[in-house]
């Protein structure tokens, strides 16, 4: 009897962790001076950065951020939302979970926090819109990424005169230009719990280019299937352009090796590939963070696959919420958002702004990948992290099993239904 | 001064001031009553704050969470045995059963098994607390961490390039093709390599434990066994073995429910990905992750109830020493 209830205990630890925190940070008062307490997964160079934005704003109202970093986010807030022990801010998981959060009560809409009118004429307003739930703005991305960038290494091939318009383009300039490389492509999908997700990117970025944002929204609402014709020949274009072009296929899913890593070939020499798919935040992970923009790297956008569909970017950010509102947090939640505040962020380097104001990038690369991202023709959002839960992790796992033998996609295709069939 | 450092030192000298305070209380109102009332309520008293604790945090949540194993992905909507249906129908937990079943056999097995080898032999040896020092150490590292220190043991690299991976190294020295140790779910190998690490880590425990016992055993018993020309093998499987059983039971019912919480190791080698999800894994995933807190519950019921046996043959086994005492 007395160890069965281990699962739980763990939880208690996690949840009394939660409460040490808040209750040791969120109430002790001095003076005038309050103290906000924020939870993010922010850390390492990333939490310096966050602590660097927020400086100001300690030095001009006397107040103090009481930062925790957590990889585990999503299960503090989980069991926070339950037991009712939150921080005054914190980072979101993403879109389905804020939903949640919001619709239980626990986060605090923004509108009376925020300059709105200001917010929404410097935000792109596909962001505007994932943030908002029923018609209240609850949640602000202080911080973006765009997907699909597809990154070189120019000493081996410049493709800046001319990057390739489109994907037939691409692999014909790829495989024309392989040279030395050991192989076209250079992937790699571990990560953890997570592990899968960079995959999902891949077949997001074609399903958006081959089918159009109105499959690629109704795809991630649940409302097209995954054995439709449109997803599958998605997963069938990453099959026969990506999968077949990589060096080694049980290496890109090995739960050893991580997705940070992944592009690091691209510098070896023989280089172990030409060109590598990642994010916009690929250049504060792995040998980019060493190397310099523009000489050792370069990128270009994810070409077009189908012309009628033209000009569409995938993006994704990290969601930020209220859940207390008291004065300091009020104050914070709307300096956080601003321009100079942003601009701190994103000389820091490895990350972009959604605000269009936000213009202190330390390098072409951020900048382009910025404008990018603002100027964007049409812009959709990850599609996994829109999805549900258990579908997201569904298809993490999904890209594992299809990376590694191509033959099981029907088969994964449809477990992939069953999950999305599941209420 | 840090709050937190204040909190920590309230903590730490607070609480067992209040538990002493509370005795020293209660001593001052027994010592009103007569002396038949207080030799009856002083163990109830005594053992009234860790009741409490007890109740708090272990009775209540247990109850909690049985009756959140009868409610939906929402708190309140009562779902019957959907959650229990769900279990047993959904080919994820079931593999996640099966492997729980693994670790519990093959992690007894292995801990227990090397544990006692390598108890009996090295008491044999003069360099024995040096042995049985370094098979211990493993245990003092916490399991995330291990888990970190054997992914290099298992790490991939392609053929042709440097192999980090320590397996992989020899396994190429000797002219084979770098293997990917923990996708391999053919027989299961890869939960087998990751009880192995478990059990890295346990083997030292189950040692420690079955050494002493072996002290215990009275050297004029063994003499007498060899004085009559048993051999050794003998003396060990008709004298020895019988003698360590009880403390066997006793490692063998630790092992059983260590594996049983196994999350850890799961968690950060392969995230349970390659067919290596186990019970625990899965109440985490379904519980934090989808927020299906009712499905993480009745996963967390299961687990309960397949541990009361164990826990009913170390409490029986308990009392038929306390008897024969």
């Amino acid at each position: 009897m007395q160890r069965a209830g281990t699962g739980w205990r763990r939880l208690t630890a996690l949840g009394a962790v939660a409460v040490l925190t808040a209750a040791a940070c969120g109430s002790s008062t001095t003076g005038n001076a309050k103290s906000v307490t924020v939870i993010g997964t922010w850390a390492g160079d990333e939490q310096k950065a966050f602590l660097a934005m927020v400086k100001p704003w300690e030095t001009q109202t006397g107040n103090t951020v009481k930062y925790t970093g957590t990889r585990d986010i999503n299960t503090v807030l989980a069991a926070g939302v339950g037991s009712g022990v939150l921080p005054d801010l914190a980072g979101l998981p993403g879109p389905g979970q804020m939903a949640e959060y919001a619709k239980a009560g626990a986060l605090k809409p923004l509108d009376s926090v925020l300059d709105v009118a200001t917010y929404k004429s410097e935000t792109a307003p596909a962001l505007v819109s994932l943030g908002t739930i029923d018609g209240k703005l609850t949640g602000v991305f202080v911080k973006a990424a765009v997907k699909g960038l597809i990154w070189y290494n120019p000493t081996l091939h410049d493709y800046s005169s001319a990057p390739p318009a489109t994907w037939t383009d691409l692999m014909s300039q790829a495989k024309a230009n392989k040279g030395s490389a050991q192989a076209i492509w250079c992937l790699g999908l571990g990560s953890g719990a997570a592990s899968g997700w960079p995959g999902t990117d891949w077949i997001e970025d074609i399903v958006l280019r081959q089918a159009g944002s109105q499959v690629y929204n109704d795809w991630w609402a649940g409302k097209v299937k995954w054995s439709s014709d449109q997803i599958k020949k998605a997963f069938q274009t990453y099959l026969t352009d990506v999968v077949a072009n990589i060096a080694d296929p049980v290496a890109a899913v090995d739960p050893t090796k991580d997705f940070s890593l992944a592009g690091d070939p691209l510098f070896a020499n023989p280089p172990g590939c030409e060109v590598f798919h990642q994010a916009s935040f690929i250049t504060g992970l792995g040998a980019f963070k060493a190397k310099k923009a523009g000489t050792d790297y370069n990128f270009f956008p994810f070409p077009d696959i189908d012309p009628a569909f033209a000009g569409s970017v995938e993006g994704s950010g990290d969601l930020f919420g209220m859940f207390h509102d008291t004065d300091a947090a009020k104050s914070l939640m709307k300096y956080l958002v601003t321009a100079p505040a942003q601009d701190i962020w994103v000389k820091a380097g490895g990350a972009l702004s959604a605000n269009k104001n936000a213009v202190d990038y330390p390098d072409d690369i951020s900048k382009r990948s910025a404008a990018l991202l603002t100027n964007a023709k049409n812009f959709v959002f990850d599609a996994s992290d829109q999805m549900p839960t258990a579908m997201n992790a569904a298809f993490w796992t999904a890209m594992l099993t299809v990376t590694k033998d191509p033959s099981q996609l029907d088969a994964v295709l449809a477990s992939l239904d069953k999950v999305q069939a599941t209420p | 001064m840090d709050p937190r450092l204040v909190t920590a030192a309230l903590v730490v000298i607070g609480v067992p001031a209040v538990i002493v305070g509370y005795i020293y209380g209660t001593e001052l109102v027994l010592r009103r009553a007569s002396e038949k009332l207080r030799s009856r309520a002083r163990p109830w008293l005594w053992l009234l704050p860790a009741l409490l604790f007890l109740f708090a945090f272990l009775v209540w949540p247990t109850i909690l969470t049985i009756a959140r194993s009868f409610q939906g992905k929402l708190a309140g909507t009562f779902v019957g045995l959907d959650n229990y249906t769900w279990f047993f129908t959904s080919p994820d937990a079931l593999l996640a059963v099966r492997n729980s079943a693994l670790w519990v056999v093959l992690l007894t097995l292995f801990t227990v098994g090397i544990g006692l080898i390598v108890a009996v032999l090295v008491d044999r040896v003069r360099y024995e607390s040096i042995a049985k020092s370094i098979i211990f150490v493993p245990l003092a590292i916490s399991m995330t961490a291990a888990s970190v220190i054997w992914r290099f043991m298992f790490e991939y690299q392609s053929k042709g390039h440097p192999q980090t991976g320590t397996l992989d190294g020899i396994v190429t020295f000797l002219g084979f093709n770098p293997i990917s140790w923990l996708q391999i779910d053919t027989l299961a190998l890869n939960t087998i390599l990751l009880i192995i690490v478990m059990t890295w880590m346990w083997t030292g425990f189950a040692m420690v434990i079955i050494s002493a016992a072996l002290k215990g055993i009275s050297p004029e018993l063994l003499e007498a066994a060899r004085v009559d020309g048993a051999t050794e093998w003998q003396v060990f499987q008709g004298i020895v073995f019988p003698l360590l059983l009880p403390t066997i039971a006793v490692v063998s019912t630790t092992i059983v429910i260590t594996a049983l919480k196994a999350f850890d190791i799961v968690y950060v080698m392969t995230g349970g990905n390659f067919g290596t999800d186990v019970v625990a894994s899965q109440m985490i995933k379904e519980s934090f992750t989808f927020n299906q807190f009712g499905r993480g519950s009745a996963l967390a019921v299961i687990l309960l109830i397949a541990i009361v046996p164990v826990m009913l043959v170390n409490i029986n086994r308990f009392r038929a020493q306390e008897a024969i005492r």
